[in-house]
This record gives structure tokens, sequence and C-alpha cells, in this order.
């Protein structure tokens, strides 16, 4: 793999490259990364501040305040209603979502997706540990410099033995619940587009029950002008209606069967089905805060997909450094660290491979979002470019989008300039479609994002 | 919320008389309140006062995960507040030995409030009354302007933890009349200090030439010392006279510098903004002392409830239920900060260095261990000392003055390390040093400070209002810095700039041959966010 990727390199090398770029890219594949699931969650739980205790807690033992759910959910339409008259003023809105981005692998974690607020102040941030050690904090008691006085599981443990398979698929529903909720927070309150239907339906057997066949005789609500027409009927058939200029409906006889109900019945239902791929960049240089955006960025736009066709998505995950793999999971997909080259051309080629073989293109409307920080040892896109192409037969919408690197300029990335350049994005804006943002972009900036990738 | 029965208020009274005979001193009424889950509910989000302006945000669920305390510095869940009369909050089913803990406990934060010198801007009015004749403002303005006024308190808000309040307080102390000349202190002050930029063994030999001057001539001292000084530094005079023409401006916090200089506020029809802007920052300087005194204040109560309670003979027979509460409340935690704990045992130890005469350069002076141990003048000043101590000092001096390492090994504190063990998937808690100088960093950097943001005005070019953040080692939250500098871009009416340092990867030209050490060093770049329309941008100087 090293060497392979040394091989590229010095090909690059020899074709010419900037020396910024070749030094950009040879720290790419320096060190002794490799990709591996990293230890679920570092942050530990917290201990006791400076500043945690009150009288009222800790002498009087009072507990902290709860408020009911209710008053709650009561404060939240008036919340969003005034998050929606803020947008009109023309600030941004303030109301967030709950995070939810990180599940954990059989985790006991649960997501609730709870709108809530901050108030944003000038502040001191802590000084940036090393990432495997916290602050440094107070102790008492016994113990030589050095000495280890006490230990913490990173995560708590799990109850009983392994989780069997029902287990298991209860968590992975009810991310998939909460996701739905989140998306249509995000439709109904981010104002984010709803989708528009494209041609292909697939049935499937999913039934609705609605009020649409009419019955004779009995039912559920009358049909009143259906029903008088059939008396009328029936009366001039017995010859009670001699004037049908002036009808006398005292003198009606009306036959049970005259009458027209509506009737509750069985409907079969079409719905659009979806595929998702979400195509991340786990290359090297994405370190740090770009795997987040774009992480979060994917989250977000699956949660929404999942509400658009009502949980009837479906949806792949495929990482990508120089080559290109396949992970079953979202946990894989957000979690396995980076390393190695980046060679965007490989992912994509990997999509269209699967779409062919499983002929998928025919069943699904098919969507890719593709994250990325930008960098490609492909530099013109050569690669790329093709593959882009091929894709965009069969998908209903490309989306990319490239998390910059605050050190690097703007605007400036590799995948930018071949995409700008190959003028596809004039030529089918309806189907692909490119974001660009900084690395430290906020929730709000990725929500836009989304925005700008699928409306 | 009810007041408390009448036997309870006699035990109160009772603990009044015996608090004073100790030597504490506050004002005769206080109000205590019953409190329940609900007024909770309603209070805490208000900083506990019943009367502060209604805000939206007060019944939202807040993320507060992000720099808690430099958000919220007032402490939520604290019984007693600082108003005249004080009020403090209770149980509603305390047994009657535990009320008599938690009064002398209450008594001696009010103690505290009212001589600490920190409070002294909170004397002279009533919190409680002037945050309802604000809160009636303030629904006033919104029946007039609705939605926005919210919009103005969010923005003052934003950086209502900016304001001068240290510069507020020391206005209080400044004397009538100075007690040197203008020039006098300008020479020593300013043109030394400033002008000359002497070394300082040059500027004690000043001193002491004008204490000489004065000894030698007692009535024209200062004269004969100026004419030499006009010999030596023949640009004096002028300079002097030069400073004089310039009229010092006052020092201005960012609220105080908006309202002033904004032409935005200025206008007729925004005028009412200022008024805002005025409740917000008065109510954000009185709660300033509140937690720059957390540590001494807790410590000061716990010391005197303990002190007090022992000597009580109302609850003879609840000595054990005493101990079991009282040690809970100033346990020292194995791993954690507990502020009762920390504050307490350091004025237990100041009083006893104190009554044996150890806080003297005497004893700074020796160096022998056996002399050291074995020093006792037996001066009996220990209770003064320490009542001078809660007068003077905040918990920045108090915990720089008297950590030490006396104190750190006599109660085995230490400063204790986390690390990932990642074999094992486990955090381990390990002692990284038992030092005093160790124990007081870390002790000092857990403290509350915000950022110092001061307003330059030369590098704004008339176009911009532009903010330097002062580096003291920690970064901003720069989630946070968008929508405070969006707010004070509308207060201000213009675009607004702010100069901070952000700590990144280090850049590709700085990283040519990284070795892993270095890796691991802060790279703190100076970058200038701009805020213009309402949208953030940002570049490297």
């Amino acid at each position: 793999m090293k060497t392979e990727l040394q091989d590229i390199f010095n090909r690059l090398k020899a074709s010419g490259l900037s020396s910024e770029r070749e030094e950009r890219l040879a720290r790419e594949f320096e060190g002794e990364r490799e990709h591996r699931l990293p230890g679920p969650q570092l942050k530990a739980p917290p201990l006791p501040g400076l500043y945690d205790a009150g009288d009222l807690t800790e002498i009087q033992a009072m507990a902290e305040p709860q408020g009911s759910y209710t008053t709650r959910l009561r404060s939240l339409d008036e919340l969003l209603e005034r998050d929606r008259l803020r947008e009109e003023d023309g600030f941004p809105r303030k109301i967030r979502i709950g995070k939810l981005i990180k599940p954990g692998k059989g985790g006991k974690e649960k997501f609730v997706v709870v709108p809530t607020t901050v108030e944003e102040k000038l502040i001191h941030d802590r000084v940036p540990t090393p990432p495997e050690e916290e602050e440094p904090m107070g102790g008492a008691g016994e113990g030589e410099e050095g000495e280890v006085i006490g230990e913490q599981p990173v995560r708590p443990e799990k109850e009983g033995g392994a989780g069997t398979a029902g287990h298991g698929e209860g968590e992975g529903h009810e991310l998939e619940s909460t996701a739905y909720d989140l998306g249509r927070i995000l439709t109904e309150r981010f104002n984010l587009p709803n989708l528009k239907e494209k041609g292909k339906k697939s049935s499937l057997s999913h039934y609705t029950y609605d009020l649409t066949d009419r019955n004779r005789g009995f039912g559920q609500i009358l049909e009143k002008k259906q029903t008088l027409r059939r008396i009328i009927e029936t009366n001039i058939n017995l010859g009670t209606i001699d004037d049908v200029s002036d009808i006398d409906t005292t003198r009606l006889l009306i036959d049970p069967r005259d009458r027209v109900y509506r009737i509750l019945s069985r409907e079969l239902e079409y719905e659009s089905q979806a595929l998702v791929f979400f195509v991340r960049d786990y290359s090297g240089s994405m370190e740090g805060k770009a795997t987040e955006v774009v992480c979060s960025q994917h989250v977000l736009i699956y949660s929404w997909l999942l509400y658009q066709f009502a949980r009837q998505v479906e949806s792949r995950f495929i990482l990508h450094d120089n080559d290109a793999r396949e992970v079953p999971d979202f946990y894989t997909y957000y979690n396995l660290r980076v390393a190695g080259g980046t060679r965007v051309a490989a992912a994509l080629r990997l999509v269209n491979e699967i779409v062919e073989k499983e002929s998928l293109a025919r069943d699904y409307n098919i969507y890719v979002f593709h994250g990325t920080d930008g960098d490609d040892w492909d530099t013109n896109g050569e690669e790329t470019i093709p593959e882009l192409r091929r894709m965009l037969t069969y998908a209903n919408r490309v989306g990319i989008t490239i998390a910059e690197h605050t050190y690097g300029s703007s605007g400036n990335t590799e995948v930018e300039r071949y995409l700008k350049k190959s003028g596809l994005l004039e030529e089918r804006p309806e189907l692909l479609r490119l974001d660009v943002m900084g690395e430290d972009a906020d929730e709000a900036r990725v929500i836009e994002g989304i925005r700008r990738l699928i409306s | 919320m009810e007041l408390i029965d009448q036997h309870t208020k006699s035990i109160m009274e009772g603990c009044k008389e015996r608090a004073r005979d100790a030597g504490l001193r506050f004002s005769d009424e206080t109000l205590e309140y019953i409190v329940t889950n609900r007024d909770m509910l309603e209070l805490h989000p208000k900083v506990m006062i019943p009367t502060l302006y209604d805000y939206w945000v007060h019944d939202v669920e807040v993320l507060k995960e992000k720099g808690k305390y430099e958000l919220y510095p007032y402490n939520p869940y604290e019984t007693v507040i600082n108003t005249r009369p004080p009020i403090s909050f209770y149980n509603d089913n305390n047994p009657d030995w535990l009320n008599v803990m938690i009064f002398y406990h209450v008594l001696a934060h009010i103690d505290f409030f009212q001589n600490n010198l920190f409070f002294r801007h909170t004397w002279e009015y009533d919190l409680t009354g002037k945050a309802l004749a604000d809160k009636r403002l303030i629904a006033r303005l919104r029946s007039e302007h609705g939605r926005w006024v919210d919009y103005v308190i969010e923005f003052a808000r934003s950086i209502d933890n900016l304001v001068g309040y240290f510069d507020d307080l020391s206005g209080h102390f400044r004397e009538e009349r100075p007690r040197f000349s203008r020039r006098l202190d300008y020479y020593f002050d300013v043109f030394l200090q400033s002008v000359k930029r002497v070394k300082t063994a040059a500027y004690v030999k000043e001193i002491e030439r004008y204490n000489q001057c004065l000894r030698d001539n007692p009535g024209l001292g200062e004269e004969t010392f100026f004419a030499d000084v006009v010999v030596k530094h023949p640009e004096f005079e002028a300079v002097y006279l030069k400073s004089l023409t310039g009229k010092k401006a006052k020092r201005l916090d960012l609220l105080q510098f908006i309202m002033e200089h904004s032409e935005f506020l200025n206008r007729d029809e925004n005028r009412w903004m200022k008024g805002v802007l005025e409740v917000v920052r008065s109510t954000s300087v009185y709660f300033q002392p509140q937690i720059r005194t957390k540590i001494m204040n807790e410590g000061w109560a716990s010391y005197w409830h303990e002190t007090l309670f022992l000597t009580d003979e109302r609850i003879a027979g609840h000595e054990v239920d005493f101990a079991r509460v009282h040690s809970g409340v100033t346990s020292l935690p194995r791993v954690g900060l507990n502020p009762y704990a920390i504050g307490m045992r350091l004025f237990r130890q100041i009083e006893e260095m104190a009554d044996k005469g150890r806080i003297s350069l005497d004893f700074q002076r020796l160096a022998d261990i056996d002399s050291r141990k074995n020093f006792d003048r037996s001066t009996g000043t220990g209770r003064d000392f320490i009542f001078a101590v809660r007068e003077n000092l905040c918990d920045f001096t108090f915990l720089s003055t008297f950590v030490d390492q006396d104190f750190v090994d006599r109660h085995g504190l230490f400063v204790a390390g986390k690390r990932l063990d990642r074999e094992r998937m486990r955090w381990q808690f390990y002692v990284k040093s038992r030092k005093a100088e160790a124990y007081r960093e870390m002790l000092l950097d857990a403290l509350y400070h915000p950022p110092k943001i001061e307003i330059d005005a030369n590098k704004g070019g008339g176009e911009y209002l532009y903010l330097n953040h002062v580096f003291e080692g920690k970064p901003l939250v720069l989630d946070f810095i968008a929508n405070s500098l969006m707010g004070i871009e509308y207060l201000w009416g213009g675009p607004v700039k702010l100069e901070t340092s952000v700590a990144g990867l280090p850049p590709p030209e700085e990283a040519v041959k990284t070795t892993r050490e270095e890796e691991k060093k802060i790279h703190w770049r100076r970058f200038v966010y701009t805020m213009e329309n309402r949208t953030l941008s940002k570049t490297v100087l």
C-alpha cells in the first residue's frame, strides 16, 4: 500500500507539481496512519469542577428542577414561530436541533430530538489538549507522583452478555425513528425543499385506507347529491313524479338502497423509493473538522431523505482514499479513521459499478452525496470527470460537498477547479450540485449546504 | 413562594445574635422564603432574582455544554442572593438543626457580600427593586417595539461578559482629593515609566531622592525635587503641560462604547435601545463579583457554619447529623474540585498561621526546617487576619497568595492528570504533580476569566469597529464568534472586525518536516474576523 502510494506520488511529481502541493500530498501518506475504527467516544463523563456546586444542591439536597414534558412542548411551538420571524427579520435562526450525530454501535445512548438554543458570547475556550489526554484537575489523597489512582471505562459497561440479533435491530430502528423526526423538523422548520416526485414508481405491498369508494345502502359518509339523484330516478320509475320541473318532495318514496355512501376501503399505494450513496473521503488530509462537517451533513441528509420517502430509503456507504470500499453501516462509515492518499475517481467508479451490477437504476431514485476536503491526486480530474458523467446518466442528484481546510486559500481545491472547468455544473444543474464551505462551518451553514445540494 | 414560619424565623434571629457576637457584620433585616421545585424552575434561569426582566431564552432548554460557567457566571443554585434585605431560599422540610447550620452558612454569605470590597458597587441599592423597575421598562418597550426588544436584549447579552467591572469598581475607591500633586503623579506614573522607560533601579533611586528632598526640606521639598528634574530632563515641563491639555478619555467597555459612539443607537428612533443596553449592562456588572469570589465565599460560609454550629447549645444532640452533612459538603473529592473544601481549609490554615505569627517577614526568611516547624509567636491575631482577608481579597489573590506547599502537603492535594489507556479503553487518573506551583496553576487556570477585548480606535480606519482580543493563552469559542459579531454589528450600525488567535494545524509551508514532538505543539495564528452585512469572513494576519 505504502509503496504503491509512493509510486503514484513519484509519478505525479515527475509530471510537475508546485512545491506547496507536493508537501501537502507528501503529508497525506506520512506517518503510521491506517483506517481503523476508533475507540468510540473518547469524551469522559465530567467530574465536579469549581463552579458546579451551589448551596441549594449541596447543603439542602435540592434536585435540579425538571420542567415537565408538556410545558416544553408548548413552548416549542412558540419557539419555532419566533424562529421563523427571526429569519424574516434577517437574523439567522437560533433554534438548534439536538445532537444525534454519534450513533454508538450497540451502545445505549438514546437520541432525542429536542430543539435547544444557545446564547453565544465571546468567551474563552479550552486550550486544545493532546488527543488522548484531558485537562488536569484537582485531586486529594494518597499516591506517588505518576501513580495511577483510578480508572473509568470510556463507555459505560453494557448490560448482560453479547447483544442478540433482535437487540441490535431494535437499536437500528431507534436511530431511524429519531432520524425520521429530525427529517421532519428539517423539512418543516428549516424549509428544506420537498422532493419532486420523479417518474419511476415501484409497486410495494403497502396499503392505505381511504374513503374513496362508493357503496349503496351503508357506509361512513352520505353522498347527498348521488343519493338525491337515485331517489329521483326511483320515483320517476314509480311514476310518482309528474312534472320534473315541479317536484313535491313530500310525496317521494325512498328505497333504502337509494342511499349512496362513501366507504372506507383498502388502496394499494405506489411510492417512490430512494437509494442513497454516501461517499466520503477518508484520506489522510481529512483529519479532524473536515470529516466532522461531512459526516454531520450526511446524517442530516439521510434524515431528510428518510422523511421525504416515508422511510423507503436504502443507503449504501462508500469510503475512499486511494481506493474505494463499501462499508456495511453508518457507524463504520462515520467512525473509520482517516489515512492514505486521495483518488475521488475510485469512489465514483465503485458507485457506478454497484449500480450497474445490481441494475439499481431501474427501480430506484438514486442520490449520490460525496463529501471531501477537495484534495485529489488526480489533479485535473482526468479520471474523475468521465466517471461523473457516467453517473449523471442515471442519478437523480449528485451532491458534492467540499469542506475546505482553514489554512488553504478559498476556492482553490483540485475538486472544485476541475469540476468548474468541466462545465458539468452549468450543463446539468438539475443533476449536479456543488457546495463549498469551510471545515469550521456551523450547523446552520451545514443545513444551508443541504439546501444547496438538494433544492 | 412563602416566608418561613415564625418558629423557624426565631431560630434565624437566634443565629444572628450568635453570629454577631462572633464578629460577623450584616444588616438586621433578612427575608427567608420556602421554595418548591416549581418555584425553582422559574427562579433559576433568572439567577434567583424573582423580579428580573423576562426574556424568552429563560423559558427554553439552553445548551450549556460549552463554557457553561463562562456563559452563565451567576450561581444558579445559590441559597442567598445579594439584595437589600438579603433573600435566602429553603427547602420546606428541613429539620430545625439543619436550618441552624444553613442559617449560619447564609449569614456568613451575607457578611461576605456586605463587607468584601469586590462587592463595593452593590452596597448602595437594592437589586430586587432595581430589577423590578428594569423589568417594567422592558415590558413597556416590548409593548411598543415588539420582538425587536428581544433582539436588542440578545445582542447586548452576547457581550455582557465583557463589561468593565474593575473599571467601575475602581471608581468607588478613588479619593476625593489626590494625595500627591498632579505633577508628581505624572512624573512617577507616566513620565518615568512610559516616556523615559527607566530601569527599576533608577526608578527606585528617584523615589529615594524625592523622599530625601522631603526630609531635607519639609516645606519646599517638592520644588527642590523638580528643580533637579528640569535640569536633568529639560523637556519635562513641556511634556507635562501637554499631557494636561489632552483630556484623558474615560476607559469604556464595549457596551459603553457602543452606547456612546454608535450613530445607529443615537438616532432618535433607536434611542430606546440604549435603555435596554443599560439594563443588561448594569445587571451584569452587579453579578460580576459573585463568581470571582466563589471559593472564598463558600469557604468563609463553611468556616462559620462549622465554628458557630458546634458552639450553639440549641442543637445539642445533633452533632452526628451535623457531622454527616458537613463532611459531605466540605469533603475533598479524590478527583475534582470542591470550592467549599478548599476555601474552608485555606481559611483555617491562614488563621492558624496568623495566630502563630507566621504571616511575617521573619517567618519567610527562615530556612531551617525545624525552626519553621516550631515557629510560634502566639500573636492571637488569626481571627482578625481572616476578617481582613475576607474584606480585601478575591479568589485569584486568595489562591495565589495562600496556596503553598504546606497547604498542599497537609491535605494531600495533587494535580490529577487524565489520560487514555487505549489498550483497555479506559481513562486513567494519575497523580501528575504534588508541587504547590503546579496545584496553584491548575486552580488559577480553572477560575472564571472572561476574554479581554479592547476597542482599537486607530485600526478601524473610521469605517470599522475594530476589536482586539488580547491573547492570554486561551482561544475564543469559535462557534460563537459569528452570532456575537452579528449582534455587535447591529448595535454598532456598521461593520465590525475582531482580531484573535486561532489554533490550527501548522500550515503546509511551516510543516515541511514535522517530527512527532513538534506535531504536538499548538500553532497560534492571528486572524481577523470581519462581520459585514451579517456575513462573516476571516483572513489571516
